[in-house]
């Protein structure tokens, strides 16, 4: 119990990942949607950073891996809340139920 | 509504305090471990086994981070999921300064709770009236998605139950970070390489797709 290993970390990650998939698919909200990203990113990350301590023999693949994750995410962020900005204009509101011009 | 917004900047600087004191615990660790860890290489720290301390921390911060995430499930109001998106970051972060990765720790704040989560504020701010504006997704929809992700949980904690992942390599763990970036350099040059060319398509165009249109 005292002492922490790899599994303490994917406990806490695997938390993570299904209540970021719970924001993901409650939230209305675009922004909230958003939000859910983040949260299934940053366990993925959790997950990379702790093999790379427990399992990693040095060659630090995880934190790199982790590093590209964090880009990625911050790139996806900027994008995300520029496409909210676009829907804001287009429907004054930010509901994504409101959003469906393109179904069939 | 004047006095609401106040009473919440005055709020997340509180927050923020918090969690900077906090930052200030998570010194020690590193500390101890630094002067506790034989130095075999110079310029790799190697792997130390955890004492009482780090067990504690652990707790502490696993458990900040796993209610905060479950505070982003249950608030309603995207400013308070803000709220509790940093509070699960920063404890995330801690988490990476528990596992060695100093410099993940240091670019997680950075990029993320300075960075991500003001552009998420800043996102707030500007597609609504209101920043309380609150959708509330239907019965059947929390039904679902909840039996969906307790699903899931089951599924993932069984698993995770069920695996040996073998003993962990005794080997060292490279934190430093000339060596995460000599080893970017070198032999992780292309995706290092495309992530710039990324990062400049995404400059380029969160600027075009978030620009004013002329009259």
């Amino acid at each position: 119990m005292l002492a922490i290993g790899l599994i303490h970390y994917l406990i806490i990650a695997a938390v993570l990942f299904c209540a970021g998939v719970f924001t993901m698919v409650t939230k209305r909200n675009a922004i909230g949607i958003l939000i859910g990203v983040e949260l299934v990113l940053n366990s993925a990350n959790v997950n990379l950073i702790a093999f790379d301590r427990y399992h990693g023999k040095g060659a630090m693949d995880g934190q790199i891996a982790a590093l590209f994750v964090i880009v990625l995410a911050a790139a996806e962020a900027a994008i995300a809340v520029a496409i909210c900005m676009n829907f804001y204009k287009n429907l004054v509101t930010v509901d994504v139920d409101q959003g469906d011009a393109l179904r069939g | 509504m004047l006095d609401s917004g106040c009473r919440v900047l005055k709020g997340r600087v509180i927050l923020r305090l918090l969690l900077i004191a906090s930052l200030g615990f998570v010194a020690l660790p590193a500390l101890a471990q630094a002067q506790a860890a034989p130095r075999v290489e110079p310029g790799v720290v190697y792997a130390t086994p955890g004492g009482w301390f780090e067990a504690a921390m652990f707790y502490v911060f696993g458990g900040l981070a796993i209610a905060s995430a479950l505070g982003v499930c249950v608030s309603r109001s995207v400013v308070r999921m803000a709220t509790w998106l940093f509070f699960a970051l920063g404890a995330v972060s801690i988490l990476y300064f528990l596992l060695a990765a100093t410099f993940l720790a240091a670019i997680q704040l950075i990029v993320y709770v300075g960075g991500v989560l003001i552009l998420l504020i800043f996102g707030v701010m500007l597609t609504s009236q209101s920043a309380w504006v609150r959708f509330t997704p239907t019965r059947t929809n929390l039904a679902v998605a909840s039996l969906i992700c307790v699903g899931l949980l089951i599924c993932l904690m069984s698993v995770l139950a069920g695996t040996d992942f073998g003993p962990p390599s005794a080997t060292s763990i490279g934190t430093p970070v000339e060596a995460i970036g000599r080893r970017l350099l070198t032999h992780y040059l292309v995706p290092f390489e495309i992530a710039g060319v990324l990062l400049m398509i995404v400059m380029v165009g969160a600027a075009h797709l978030a620009r004013q249109e002329k009259n």
